[in-house]
């Protein structure tokens, strides 16, 4: 058997598919089960698409304008 | 392993000294080139130096790049190694020991009865797609927020796996961990993130 709280400390196993059969099936069969389960790991699969999705973080025009020199003076 | 065809589209390009190109691939890695960084040095003020050296560095030997792993892959390595001698001349030790952080569970242990099973379940979140979720600046917010806030390690884990969408052997070659050290720092890294939404949610039901 798989409790919640165990579940919630394989989920990252379970979804990088690095869980024995066996514990695969007894936690997919738990999930099955378990609404709260069900809404805990879709909340990480949405997580993750959403860490995923996110703009990344803008370059101090500084720093690009430095970057961009550079590149300019690229071995030439 | 031949060169992705992607990359070799974009190598050929800064090879020929396509500026555009540079700026974009900049763009897209230099935020998370600094996050890495701060793995292994003290301040982000250094970890930003350590970007900049970095793209030096990939524009130094770029023509010596095979396609042995991808090019973000080849490009995060020389990351690491430019922090990793950043930290030896600030002669601080990497914080490898930091793995182990007890009191670090993905869930309140509280959160379920004696048997394991939850007394306190996750509510459904306001918004239910990624989209949605991307739509709303407060949730986009507080998940930088929780980014700077987690472990260096996790943080730079999280920012390679989820954020850039590295393999999790490429992560492993960046970062030179096992593969199950990096699945803790991942889970762990997640589960913030998943419950920092919860409390924003939490929060806006109130």
């Amino acid at each position: 058997m798989v409790t919640c709280r165990q579940m919630t400390l394989l989920i990252t196993d379970y979804l990088e598919g690095r869980m024995p059969f066996m514990d695969r099936a007894r936690f997919q069969l738990h999930i099955g089960m378990c609404k709260h389960c069900r809404r805990y790991l879709h909340q990480m699969k949405l997580s993750v698409a959403v860490l995923g999705g996110m703009s990344p973080e803008p370059v101090p025009e500084e720093v690009m304008d430095s970057l961009l020199a550079r590149f300019s003076d690229w071995g030439g | 392993m031949p060169i992705l065809q992607d990359d070799q589209a974009l190598v050929g390009k800064l090879r020929a000294r396509d500026k555009a190109a540079f700026a974009t691939l900049v763009r897209e890695l230099h935020g998370s080139l600094v996050r890495v960084a701060m793995m292994f040095v003290k301040s982000r003020a250094t970890a930003e130096d350590v970007a900049q050296d970095t793209w030096g560095k990939v524009l130094a030997s770029l023509d010596r790049f095979e396609g042995r792993s991808s090019l973000r892959t080849w490009i995060f390595r020389i990351g690491t190694n430019c922090a990793k001698t950043m930290a030896e001349r600030e002669a601080r030790s990497t914080p490898f020991s930091a793995l182990e952080e007890p009191g670090d569970a993905p869930v309140d242990p509280s959160r379920f009865n004696g048997g394991g099973r939850w007394a306190h379940p996750p509510e459904a979140w306001s918004d239910d797609t990624p989209e949605r979720v991307l739509e709303r600046a407060e949730a986009v917010q507080e998940i930088q927020r929780t980014l700077a806030g987690m472990p260096a390690l996790q943080r730079a884990v999280l920012t390679l796996r989820d954020v850039q969408g590295l393999e999790s052997v490429e992560v492993c070659n960046v970062l030179d961990l096992s593969e199950s050290n990096q699945r803790v720092l991942l889970h762990r890294a997640r589960s913030r993130v998943r419950l920092a939404l919860e409390l924003l949610y939490a929060e806006e039901e109130a």
